[in-house]
C-alpha cells in the first residue's frame, strides 16, 4: 500500500532529523536534507522493494544528502581558512616541555554504564557543540557518518595531515570535556 | 625511539583513521606498556567512538 509506505517513511522523520542535526549544525540545512530524503524515498519506493530495513535504507540516502550539504558549505568557506592547521600548541597546557603529561589522565569508571544514560549523551552533545565548527564536522564525518579520512579531506578541501590534526584535536578536546564534565563531576 | 606522551596521543588518534607504519605501531606499543596515562587515553578514544554511535541510535524508544 503506497499510503502505508508513506506513513512509515514519515514516521522516521524525527529519527532522520536527529541524525542530520548531529552532523549539520545549521538546523535549516538539516531540515532540507531530510526533506530531500523523504521526497527521494517516496519517489523511489520501487527501489526499496525487497530491502529489509526502511530506516537503514533512508539513512543511507541521508548520508549522501548530508555530504552534499557539507560540500556546499566547504566551498563557501574552506576549512583551511576557518581553522588553520596550527602546530598543536593548543595542547601545551596538558604536557610539559618534553611532551609528557603534566597530570596523567585517570581511567574512567564504568564508562559503558554511562552510554545508557540520557544525561551522559546530553553532556557528550554539549562537548561536541563546544568544539570549533570544522573540527566537530570532521570528527562527526569520521565517527557519525563513518567516512574514511580521504573522503573527509576531499569534501572539506583539506590535506590528510590537516584532517588528522583536526581529528586528534577533536578527540583530545572531547576526552578532556567529558573528563571534567562527567567522569570527575 | 622513545615517544613522548604528546606524540603517543597523536598516534593513538591517527591509528583510528589510517594504518600506522610498522615502526609507529612498535613505538606506540612500547610507550603504552610503560605509560598508564596514555593507556587510559587509548581506552577513552575507543569509548568516544562507541558513545558517538549511541547518540543517533540510543533514543529510538524515546522519540518515537
Amino acid at each position: 500500500m503506497p499510503a502505508d509506505f508513506r506513513s512509515q517513511v514519515e514516521g522516521l522523520r524525527p529519527y532522520l532529523l536527529r541524525y542530520a542535526s548531529l552532523q549539520l549544525r545549521d538546523a535549516a540545512a538539516a531540515e532540507d536534507a531530510v526533506q530531500e530524503v523523504l521526497l527521494a524515498a517516496l519517489a523511489g519506493e520501487a527501489n526499496f522493494a525487497g530491502r529489509s530495513n526502511l530506516r537503514t535504507w533512508l539513512t543511507g540516502i541521508l548520508k549522501h544528502k548530508i555530504v552534499d550539504a557539507i560540500r556546499r558549505q566547504a566551498r563557501e568557506r574552506p576549512a583551511s581558512e576557518l581553522e588553520p592547521e596550527g602546530d598543536e600548541g593548543e595542547f601545551d597546557a596538558l604536557f610539559d616541555r618534553r611532551g609528557h603529561w603534566q597530570e596523567a589522565p585517570d581511567a574512567w569508571e564504568q564508562p559503558e554504564g554511562a552510554l545508557g544514560q540520557k544525561q551522559f549523551l546530553a553532556a557528550l552533545e554539549a562537548c561536541l557543540r563546544a568544539l570549533p565548527q570544522r573540527t566537530a564536522q570532521a570528527f562527526m564525518m569520521r565517527e557519525h557518518l563513518g567516512l574514511e579520512t580521504p573522503e573527509i579531506c576531499k569534501e572539506l578541501g583539506i590535506t590528510s595531515t590537516h584532517c588528522w590534526v583536526m581529528l586528534h584535536r577533536a578527540r583530545m578536546a572531547l576526552r578532556l570535556c567529558l573528563d571534567m564534565n562527567w567522569f570527575k563531576k | 625511539m622513545m615517544l613522548s606522551c604528546r606524540e603517543a596521543t597523536r598516534l593513538l588518534s591517527q591509528g583510528a583513521d589510517r594504518d600506522l607504519a610498522f615502526g609507529e605501531r612498535i613505538a606506540l606499543r612500547v610507550h603504552l606498556a610503560i605509560c598508564d596515562g596514555c593507556r587510559n587515553v587509548s581506552k577513552q578514544f575507543a569509548f568516544l567512538r562507541l558513545a558517538v554511535a549511541r547518540l543517533s541510535q540510543g533514543d529510538d524508544g524515546e522519540r518515537g
